[in-house]
């Protein structure tokens, strides 16, 4: 297990989503990911994206321009990955 | 959404794709604009696949997507729109997706008669065809108007309990949305790519025109969204910040343009694209002025930070209304 860094700022919905479902595709199970985005509406989406895969949000930032999210990954077999 | 339903409900596995061309209306410019702030800034498609309990995969297709806004085989709707080119384009990667990633048929939620470019009896087979899905494309929401398709042939999916929708009305769908017990869902009808917007398009037609070609960053095209454009003189625009959130966007695009701020008044950040002489920048000062608080004051001193680093000041008069041509709008 291991943990990362990815930076998504300046980066506008879907792209913050995009670019944490490519690191997501390289890292391994039980793995965290901080994603740190300037888009307010990653406050949804990131979690959103989370639930739906299955991966868990084990902290949320907000500060004043930045926020940042850590997840948990959880990387399920099956179809589509 | 309702098509996804349809098929999930006959006890189908189901995965969404999600393209992101640039274009997309949502999201973007919600997320900017600080009088958004009140609206949901959910991603629409993360949110349908969460309600439907599916798995979503957003696809980046910026680069390849161009071609499809530039040369599109069959042309452009009544703005930039390349309807049945991007329509063709989507459901073949859609369709690539789908061998790669061991899926057996796609399905969309056109309906026939719904859109007068892409979803006609005439051209519903040409996305089919030119796609290469051919006939493991199902569109379960008008499927019973239609030739029955590889999975409703070999019954994989029953056919009988598939939709006959048509036309432009929204009510059948509306009712087997009801029906489905789904209370929420994007506006119908509501444009969600910028190419379909007239006021974008032609500030998209204005790049291209002054480029003197056709092509275009993904930055160029996220510019167009964002601000007042105003091209005072054929070699340079300003992109002026309408508000506080189209202004903190502007500011990660500064370092890349020529950029003003006022600094006696309180304004907009206002970047440069082109060239500039120095008259030219005593115009784009006395403009970026002009949208700001000191608008009715005798002078304004303007910061100017050229794309070389290069920073100084200007006190400038700012322009009046009629000193701006209506023509300067973009």
């Amino acid at each position: 297990m291991s943990e990362h860094t990815l930076d998504a700022r300046n980066l506008l919905c879907p792209l913050p989503v995009i670019r944490l479902q490519n690191a997501a595709k390289t890292l391994a199970d039980g793995d965290t990911l901080k994603v740190i985005c300037t888009d307010p509406g990653a406050l949804s989406d990131i979690p959103a994206w989370c639930r739906i895969n299955g991966h868990n949000v084990i902290e949320t930032k907000k500060g004043d321009k930045e926020l940042t999210i850590t997840i948990r990954l959880s990387k399920p077999e099956g179809r589509g990955h | 959404m309702l098509a996804a339903k349809a098929i999930i409900d006959q006890g189908i596995h189901v995965e969404g794709i999600n393209f992101f061309t640039g274009f997309c209306v949502e999201g973007h410019t919600h997320a900017i604009r600080q009088k958004n702030r009140a609206k949901p800034k959910r991603n629409n498609a993360l949110w349908v696949a969460e309600q439907l309990g599916i798995k979503l995969h957003i696809i980046d297709v910026v680069e390849e997507y161009k071609d499809v806004v530039i040369n599109p085989k069959h042309g452009y709707g009544a703005n930039l729109n390349p309807c049945l080119d991007c329509k063709g384009f989507m459901v073949r990667h859609a369709h690539q997706w789908m061998q790669e990633n061991g899926f057996d048929f796609i399905i969309t939620g056109e309906v026939l008669g719904q859109r007068p470019m892409s979803q006609r009896r005439d051209t519903l087979p040409i996305v089919a065809r030119e796609s290469g899905a051919g006939d493991r494309l199902l569109r379960p929401l008008c499927a019973k108007l239609l030739a029955p398709t590889l999975p409703e042939r070999e019954g994989w999916v029953d056919r009988e309990r598939l939709m006959d929708f048509n036309g432009r009305s929204r009510k059948p769908q509306m009712s087997l949305a009801a029906r489905f017990g789904i209370t929420e869902y994007s506006q119908p009808a509501g444009g969600c790519c910028f190419l379909t917007d007239p006021n974008y398009t032609q500030k998209l037609e204005d790049l291209w025109r002054t480029r003197g070609d056709k092509h275009y960053e993904l930055d160029d095209i996220m510019l167009l969204k964002i601000g007042r454009h105003l091209r005072p003189r054929p070699h340079f625009k300003l992109v002026v910040g309408r508000e506080e959130g189209e202004n903190n966007f502007l500011e990660g695009y500064r370092y890349h343009f020529t950029h003003l701020r006022p600094l006696s008044h309180k304004g907009p950040l206002v970047l440069l694209d082109g060239m500039a002489d120095k008259d030219d920048l005593r115009l784009a000062a006395q403009l970026a002025a002009r949208f700001s608080q000191g608008r009715d004051a005798a002078s304004v001193n303007i910061s100017i930070t050229e794309k070389n680093g290069r920073s100084y000041d200007l006190d400038v008069r700012p322009l009046t209304s009629e000193e701006i041509p209506q023509a300067w709008y973009l």
